[in-house]
């Protein structure tokens, strides 16, 4: 009948590596690792992501059409966050064209 | 949906007019239950999809701001209690494992399982949101809200310009309290979804609602896994 049936097992397996993952991230944050700290950190969120994302979501057995939506989706996510960042990051790279006024703005007086 | 047709939901499939045999939980513009099912849960992602870009942009703003007041945004989460939020993060977790395991019971049509199940995943959000309460209520005695009572009495690490901790503490808010908020509606969901299930109304053949109530679930769980590393995790605290 409809829709794939994912055995107990499966959920049990997916429950305790969330939670081994959920333990990892906690004590890392006590780690330093420098910048690589949010790295990690992301990574380990975007791991537990796919888990409940592919397996409690049943996205693993999902057609095709269900997964284009949430790849275009996660596409239209990353426009967002990387165009954003991108102005952000590069406001400083180019000097303030003349006439614009004086100081340029900075994160300390906007 | 029209009570007459829900009514039917449950037991023998029907033989129409035509001679060949229908699921009596189909309705007449599907090819197939396949084809319902899988409608059915793409027209929820496609509502998901925009809960994504809802909840993007105030991760975009996240970044910017985290980028552009650094230190401040560190000071503010070593003065979140990472306790509750890893323990938070672990009720969580149990919720969809329970959710899952509504779904399967659904699928498997074991009625008393799935509203057992059901319920002890409302219990868990409910443990969420009493969690959630008293972090709230110390953060409120300690003069961390901005804009309602905002007078740190904590000194904070670094001693960073305590506008930009207030400026984490108003991230902090609107995105737990968004995702709270989440949380509120989707106990309203299950509510319904166990008084349904009660009722007899789900099948091996038809459980659609509870299938997407599921995705809903599962989603806002993803969403508090991005909030607990964001918020409490990257603070510097080693």
């Amino acid at each position: 009948m409809s829709g794939h049936i994912v055995p107990v097992r499966v959920y049990i397996a997916v429950f305790l590596a969330l939670l081994f993952f959920t333990g990892l991230t906690t004590w890392v944050a006590f780690v330093d690792l420098g910048a690589m700290n949010t790295v990690v950190a992301l990574a380990i969120a975007v791991t537990k992501m796919l888990l409940v994302v592919l397996i409690f979501m049943h996205l693993r057995y999902s057609p095709g059409l269900t997964k284009v939506v949430i790849v275009t989706s996660i596409f239209f996510l990353a426009l967002l966050m990387s165009l954003t960042l991108a102005d952000v990051f590069t406001r400083q790279w180019t000097p303030t064209p003349s006439g614009w006024g004086s100081p340029a703005p900075t994160s300390q007086n906007r | 949906m029209p009570d007459a047709a829900s009514s039917s939901l449950h037991g023998e499939d029907a033989v129409l007019a035509g001679g060949h045999v229908h699921s009596p939980g189909l309705r007449h513009h599907f090819e197939d239950m396949d084809q319902q099912q899988e409608a059915g849960s793409l027209g929820m992602w496609i509502f998901l999809v925009t809960e994504i870009m809802f909840f993007g942009g105030v991760f975009a703003a996240y970044a910017v701001y985290r980028s552009l007041y650094l230190p401040g945004f560190e000071g503010g989460s070593r003065l979140l209690d990472i306790r509750l939020g890893a323990t938070n993060t672990a009720v969580l977790i149990g919720s969809s494992l329970t959710m899952a395991m509504a779904v399967h019971s659904a699928q498997t049509g074991k009625k008393k399982a799935l509203v057992t199940f059901l319920i002890l995943t409302m219990m868990l959000g409910a443990v969420f949101l009493g969690i959630k309460y008293v972090e709230w209520s110390t953060d409120w005695t300690m003069g961390l809200v901005p804009g309602l009572h905002w007078a740190p009495v904590e000194e904070i690490h670094g001693n960073p310009p305590l506008g930009s901790v207030e400026m984490f503490f108003s991230f902090y808010f609107v995105m737990t309290g968004l995702h709270a908020l989440h949380m509120i509606v989707g106990l309203g969901i299950m509510t319904v979804m166990t008084i349904l299930s009660a009722r007899g109304r789900f099948s091996p053949q038809y459980y659609a609602p509870i299938e997407v109530s599921g995705l809903y679930w599962h989603f806002v769980d993803i969403v508090w896994i991005f909030l607990f590393p964001l918020l409490y995790l990257i603070g510097g605290r080693y």
